[in-house]
C-alpha cells in the first residue's frame, strides 16, 4: 500500500508531537488495560461459575435439621417443584493438623460409597474416590490441602464423636458448594484452620448416630418452580425433626460471596475505564485543537488545493485514531496478563475446577470500540473546527488573542498580584472551561490514588473495630452442643484460661411483617469486655437488659425500628415462638446480626443458664498447652483463634489488594503525568514565542519557566482540594455500591491517604516540571525577532 | 552626537573584530558573516540580523571576538549573557512580540521590574506618544502603536544599546513613519546607541552611520554629514 502524501504528514505529525502520543497512548493503555482485566475477570469467573455450577450440579435449595429418617426423603421429593433430592450427614469437628498449633474444623460432608452422580458434585483434582468399605478414607478440599500442604497419602487426627481417628488423605476435591470456603459466622476465611472433608456416609451414619437419617438436605428444583414456595414447604416438613429453616442460592454463603464478588468486578469494570478514557478523550481534545491552531496555515492550503473538508477532518481524526489504538494495542495485552494475574489470584480464594482468564474476541472489540469512540469525543470540537475555517481566513494568522482583566484585578486586587503572576491568571481566564476540565482531570488522578489507598484504610479500620475494638479475646471455643453451668466451670479451667465470658447461640427466625430472616441470635453477657458489640464511630453499644440489639443492616432487612415488636421463632429444642421488642441497633460493618443479653435469651428459650461456648482471655505462653487439650475435647465443635485469623487475613486479602492496588496507582500517576505534561505543552507551544522574547529581553530561564510552570502548578494545586472531595465522593460511592450483607465498607480515608495521593501527583508533577524546564533551556531565541508566531 | 573616527576603539561601547558566523542548515553551509571588523560607539544609529544577535548576546560568532566595554561576550556564558542583555540591551522585533496577556503599561513594567535604574514605565509610554493607551491590551491596539509599546519597553531599562530588526518591516508607510520618529526621538532624548537592521534603504538616511553588508561581509561603511529627520523619509 503506497502512503497517501497526506499520510506522510501524519506520520511526520505523529512522530513530531510524539511525547503528546505517547502519554495520551499510555492512558488508553491504562483504561483499555483496566477494562480488558476487570470486565474480563468478571466474565472468566461468572462463566468459571456458571460452569460449575451445571457441570457438578449445584444445589438450589439448602437446609439442615437435627435427625431425620431417610423416609422423610420420599416426602421431600414429593413437594411440587422439587426435582432432585439429596440428604446427607454433615458434621463439624475437632482436627488435628500436621504442624498446625491450634485446633482446626473440620467439615465432613457425607458422600455415597461408590461415586455416582449427586448434587454438589465433586471435582477430583487429584487421588482418587473413596474405596467402599474403607472407612478412614477422606476425600478434603483444595483450599485446606493447599492452605496447609497436605499431600494425596498423609493422615490427619480428628476427635470423632469423642473418639480419636485418624483420617487417610486420598484425594484432593472441590465442590459448587464450596467455592468459598469459609466458616459461616466467619469474617475472612481461614482455609488453614477451616476445611471441608467428604467421607462415606457408611462411615460417617454411624459415627454420629445418623445411621437410617440425615441431617442435611439440598435440593435442585424443577425449571419454573417457585424458590418460596418450595422454601415453605420444606420447612413445614422439617420442624419435626428440628429444622434450622430451609433457604436458597442467595443465603448460601460461598454462592453469596462469589455473586457478589462478580457484582463488585462489573462495577468496578464500568467505573475505573470510564475515567481513564474520559480523561483520554480530554486530552486528546487539548492536543488536537493545539495542532489544528498551529496548522491553520496548512489546512488552508490543502482546502485551497482542492481537498475536501472532510478529506481534511478525517486527517486530524486520524491522528487521534493513531495514538488512541497504539494505547488499544498496548493496553488490551497489558490487561490480558494482568487478568491471567489477576485470575491467578482468585484462585486462591475462589476454588474452581477451572479458572481460565478469557479476554474473548468481543472483549478486544468492545475495547477497540470504546476507546475509539473516547478518540471521537475528544477530536469533535477541533473537527468542527477544521471543517469550519474557510481556506483563505486559514492563510492568515489568528488573530491575537483577546485578553482582559484577571477577576483579581476587577476585584481591586491588582497590587497584590505580581506582573508574572497576571500572565498566569489571565492565561487561565482567558480559556476557563480548559482550565477547568484540566483541573477535574488532574482532581481525577488524585481520586483514584486515594480510592486506591482507601481500600487499606477501610480494611485497617474494619479489622481494627472487629478484632481489635470488639473483638478481645484470644480464643472462641464452641461447643457441639449447649451445654449448662458445669461448662461454664470446666472451660473457665482449661490450661492457660485468665478469663472466660460466656455465649449463647440460638438459631432462628426473625419475622417482621413480611419479611423474615434466618439467623443465630446472640446471647452476650451485658458486661462482657472480650467480645463487645461495636459500631463504625467506635461506639460500644449496651446489650439491652431485655431485647434485641439488631445491627443497623438487620433491622432494614426486616423493616424494623427500635420500639417494634418481632416475632422469633426458635429453630432449636423445643422451638418456641416469641415476642420479643427490638431495643436499638447498632451499626457493625460485617454481617447480619441480633444480639440479646445471655440471661434473657436463656429465659426467651425457658431454659437454665445455657452456654454454646465462650470467648478466652489466655496466658499466651501456656496456648500451645490449651490447643493440644482443645484438639482432643469432644464436646468443643470449634476454636477460633483471633490472632491467627488476622494473620491469615493479612497474608491473602491484605495482600492481594496491594497488587491490584500498585497497579491502579501506576496507572493514576500516569495520568498526573499526562495532564500536567501535556498541559504544559500546550502552554509551551502557545506561549514559547512569548517566552522566547522575554529571554531576549533579559529574562532568564527561571523567571519565564514560573510564567509557564507557574500555571501548571497553579492547576495542579487547584486540583487537589478537588480531588480530595472528588476522591472522598467515589470512595462513598464505592461503598454505597459494594456494600453487601455480608460487608459494609466504612467510609474511613486516613489523612495519610490523601497525604500520599498528594505526594504522588506532586512528585509526578514536578518530574513533568523538570523535563519541561529542560526544553525551555533549548528556546530559539534567534528564531523569535524575525517570525511572527 | 559624537561622530569621532572609527579606529577610536577605546571610547568603542562595542568592539568586533574579524567575526565570522557560519550556520550549518542540514548540508549546506551559510556563511552570514565573514571577517567582519567594526566598532560601535556612544550614541551612534547605525544599521544584518545576525550582527545584532551577536552584538546582542544572542548568538555567539563561530570565530572572532566581540567585546562590550570591557567583557568579553564571545566568552561569555549563556548566564553571563543574560545578564548583559537585561542589562545594557534594548530589543525593537520586527513583529512586536508584546505579552498579548498583558496590557502596554504591564509590557513596560514587566521589564522595569527587572532592571536596576528604570525609567517610569508610564513615561516612557507617553515619550512614544501612548500615554493614553496605557491600559490597552496588545489586541486593541494597531500595528503601529504595538511597535511604540515595543520600543517603549526597550528603553524602559535604559540600555546602552537599542538594537531594532526590521522595526517597520510589518508596518505601512504611515505608521513605519511614526515609529521611526519615535525610535529618532529616543535616540537624541536618551542617547542610546540605536541600530536598526533594515532591507529599506531609505532608512539609511537618518542614521550616523551606514553600513551596508553584502553576502557576509561589509560592503561600504558611509557616513552621513547629516541625520535626515524620519519626516524627510520617503519610500
Amino acid at each position: 500500500m503506497r502512503l497517501t502524501a497526506l499520510d506522510r504528514k501524519l506520520l511526520r505529525d505523529l512522530w513530531h508531537m510524539r511525547g503528546q502520543v505517547i502519554t495520551v497512548a499510555l492512558i488508553v493503555a491504562s483504561g483499555v488495560a483496566t477494562y480488558v482485566t476487570m470486565r474480563g475477570a468478571y466474565e472468566s469467573v461468572e462463566r468459571a461459575q456458571q460452569e460449575h455450577y451445571a457441570s457438578h450440579r449445584f444445589a438450589d435449595v439448602f437446609a439442615q435439621l437435627k435427625r431425620a429418617p431417610n423416609s422423610l426423603t420420599a416426602e421431600i421429593a414429593s413437594i411440587p417443584g422439587v426435582s432432585v433430592v439429596q440428604t446427607r450427614v454433615v458434621v463439624e469437628v475437632n482436627l488435628d493438623i500436621p504442624d498446625l498449633n491450634e485446633p482446626a474444623v473440620g467439615r465432613l460432608v457425607s458422600i455415597p460409597e461408590h461415586q455416582q452422580p449427586m448434587l454438589n458434585d465433586l471435582f477430583l483434582r487429584q487421588g482418587r474416590y473413596i474405596d467402599p468399605g474403607r472407612h478412614d478414607e477422606v476425600l478434603i478440599s483444595e483450599a485446606f490441602s493447599s492452605a496447609n500442604q497436605l499431600q494425596v497419602g498423609e493422615s490427619i487426627g480428628a476427635v470423632i464423636n469423642g473418639r480419636w481417628e485418624r483420617l487417610r488423605i486420598v484425594g484432593i476435591a472441590l465442590s459448587p458448594e464450596y467455592v468459598y470456603e469459609i466458616r459461616g459466622a466467619d469474617v475472612f476465611p481461614d482455609n488453614k484452620r477451616f476445611g471441608v472433608l467428604w467421607m462415606s456416609r457408611e462411615a460417617l451414619g454411624p459415627l454420629f448416630n445418623m445411621e437410617g437419617g440425615f441431617n442435611d438436605v439440598v435440593i435442585t428444583l424443577a425449571p419454573g418452580a417457585s424458590e418460596a414456595a418450595v422454601l415453605d414447604r420444606l420447612d413445614q416438613l422439617l420442624e419435626p425433626y428440628g429444622g434450622l429453616g430451609a433457604y436458597g442460592r442467595d443465603d448460601q454463603i460461598s454462592h453469596r460471596f462469589l455473586t457478589d464478588e462478580i457484582a463488585q468486578d462489573r462495577i468496578t469494570g464500568i467505573f475505573v475505564p470510564s475515567i481513564f478514557l474520559g480523561i483520554a478523550a480530554f486530552l486528546i481534545h487539548v492536543v488536537l485543537s493545539r495542532l489544528v491552531s498551529t496548522q491553520r496555515n496548512p489546512i488552508g492550503l490543502l482546502k485551497a488545493f482542492g481537498y475536501s473538508d472532510a478529506a481534511v477532518a478525517v486527517h486530524y481524526l486520524k491522528f487521534a485514531l493513531v495514538a488512541v489504538m497504539l494505547g488499544t494495542a498496548a493496553g488490551a495485552p497489558l490487561g490480558i496478563w494482568l487478568g491471567q494475574g489477576l485470575a491467578h489470584m482468585y484462585q486462591n480464594f475462589f476454588r474452581f475446577p477451572v479458572l481460565m482468564f478469557v479476554a474473548g474476541p468481543k472483549l478486544i472489540v468492545w475495547s477497540i470500540a470504546i476507546s475509539a469512540m473516547a478518540a471521537c469525543l475528544g477530536a469533535l470540537t477541533s473537527l468542527r473546527s477544521v471543517v469550519a475555517l474557510p481556506p483563505a481566513e486559514a492563510m492568515r494568522p489568528e488573530s491575537p488573542p483577546q485578553f482582559r482583566e484577571g477577576i483579581a484585578e476587577r476585584l481591586g486586587l491588582a497590587r497584590l498580584v505580581s506582573i508574572s503572576a497576571r500572565m498566569i491568571l489571565r492565561n487561565l481566564e482567558r480559556r476557563p472551561w480548559k482550565a477547568v476540565l484540566t483541573v477535574i482531570g488532574m482532581s481525577f488522578a488524585v481520586a483514584i490514588l486515594i480510592v486506591g489507598f482507601y481500600f487499606f484504610d477501610a480494611i485497617d479500620y474494619l479489622v481494627q473495630v472487629q478484632f481489635r475494638t470488639a473483638q478481645r479475646d484470644d480464643v472462641t471455643v464452641t461447643l457441639a452442643e449447649p451445654h449448662g453451668e458445669q461448662a461454664r466451670y470446666d472451660i473457665r479451667h482449661l490450661t492457660g484460661v485468665l478469663r472466660s465470658q460466656s455465649f449463647r447461640i440460638v438459631p432462628a427466625r426473625l419475622r417482621f411483617q413480611h419479611h423474615s430472616k434466618r439467623i443465630a441470635i446472640q446471647g452476650l453477657e451485658s458486661d462482657a469486655d472480650l467480645r463487645r458489640v461495636v459500631g463504625q464511630n467506635l461506639d460500644v453499644a449496651r446489650i439491652p437488659p431485655a431485647g434485641l440489639l439488631l445491627t443497623t443492616k438487620l433491622a432494614e432487612v426486616l423493616g424494623v425500628e427500635p420500639g417494634d415488636t418481632i416475632t422469633i421463632e426458635v429453630l432449636e429444642g423445643e422451638r418456641p415462638i416469641r415476642q420479643v421488642p427490638v431495643s436499638g441497633t447498632v451499626d457493625e460493618m460485617i454481617g447480619l446480626s441480633a444480639y440479646m443479653e445471655i440471661s434473657a435469651l436463656n429465659r426467651l428459650m425457658r431454659e437454665g443458664p445455657s452456654v454454646s461456648g465462650a470467648y478466652l482471655s489466655v496466658d499466651s505462653e501456656k496456648l500451645p498447652m490449651l490447643y493440644s487439650q482443645l484438639k482432643r475435647t469432644p464436646a468443643v465443635a470449634g476454636v477460633a483463634v483471633r490472632e491467627a485469623m488476622l494473620e491469615s487475613f493479612y497474608r491473602t486479602i491484605a495482600e492481594s489488594l496491594r497488587i491490584s492496588t500498585t497497579a491502579l496507582n501506576l496507572f493514576a500517576c500516569l495520568i498526573a503525568v499526562g495532564m500536567v505534561y501535556n498541559g504544559a505543552w500546550v502552554a509551551l507551544s502557545e506561549r514559547g514565542h512569548e517566552l522566547a522574547s522575554l529571554r531576549v529581553l533579559g529574562f532568564n530561564q527561571r523567571e519565564i519557566s514560573f510564567m509557564l510552570l507557574g500555571e501548571q502548578a497553579l492547576l495542579v494545586s487547584a486540583s487537589i482540594p478537588l480531588g480530595f472531595l472528588v476522591g472522598y465522593g467515589f470512595c462513598a460511592l464505592l461503598t454505597t455500591a459494594m456494600q453487601t450483607e455480608l460487608y459494609r465498607m466504612p467510609l474511613v480515608v486516613n489523612a495519610k491517604t490523601f497525604a500520599v495521593s498528594v505526594l504522588i501527583v506532586a512528585v509526578a508533577s514536578l518530574g513533568t516540571g523538570a523535563l519541561l524546564y529542560r526544553r525551555l533551556s533549548r528556546l530559539d531565541l534567534v528564531a523569535v525577532l524575525k517570525t511572527r508566531e | 552626537m559624537s561622530r569621532q573616527s572609527a579606529p577610536a576603539a577605546v571610547d568603542a561601547v562595542f568592539h568586533m573584530h574579524k567575526i565570522a558566523k557560519v550556520y550549518h542548515m542540514g548540508d549546506v553551509a551559510v556563511h552570514a558573516l565573514r571577517g567582519v571588523t567594526l566598532d560601535l560607539l556612544p550614541g551612534e544609529f547605525v544599521a544584518k540580523s545576525t550582527l545584532l544577535n551577536i552584538l546582542g548576546g544572542l548568538d555567539v560568532p563561530t570565530s572572532g571576538e566581540v567585546h562590550y566595554r570591557d567583557h568579553n561576550l564571545t566568552a561569555a556564558s549563556r548566564e553571563e549573557l543574560t545578564r548583559f542583555r537585561r542589562e545594557h540591551v534594548g530589543f525593537v522585533f520586527q513583529f512586536y512580540n508584546l505579552i498579548p496577556s498583558l496590557t502596554a503599561l504591564e509590557n513596560t513594567t514587566l521589564v522595569s521590574e527587572i532592571s536596576e535604574n528604570p525609567l517610569e514605565a508610564e513615561e516612557c509610554l507617553r515619550m512614544v506618544g501612548l500615554g493614553d493607551r496605557l491600559h490597552h491590551f496588545p489586541a486593541q491596539l494597531s500595528g503601529g502603536e504595538q511597535q511604540r509599546v515595543a520600543i517603549a519597553r526597550a528603553v524602559v531599562k535604559r540600555p546602552e544599546v537599542l538594537l531594532c530588526d526590521e522595526p517597520t518591516g510589518a508596518l505601512d508607510y504611515a505608521t513605519g513613519k511614526i515609529v521611526l520618529e519615535v525610535l529618532d526621538r529616543v535616540n537624541r532624548k536618551l542617547k542610546t546607541i540605536t541600530a536598526v537592521i533594515t532591507h529599506n534603504s531609505a532608512i539609511a538616511a537618518m542614521a550616523d552611520r551606514v553600513i551596508r553588508i553584502s553576502s557576509g561581509m561589509i560592503a561600504e561603511v558611509m557616513k552621513n554629514e547629516r541625520r535626515a529627520s524620519p519626516a524627510e523619509l520617503a519610500w
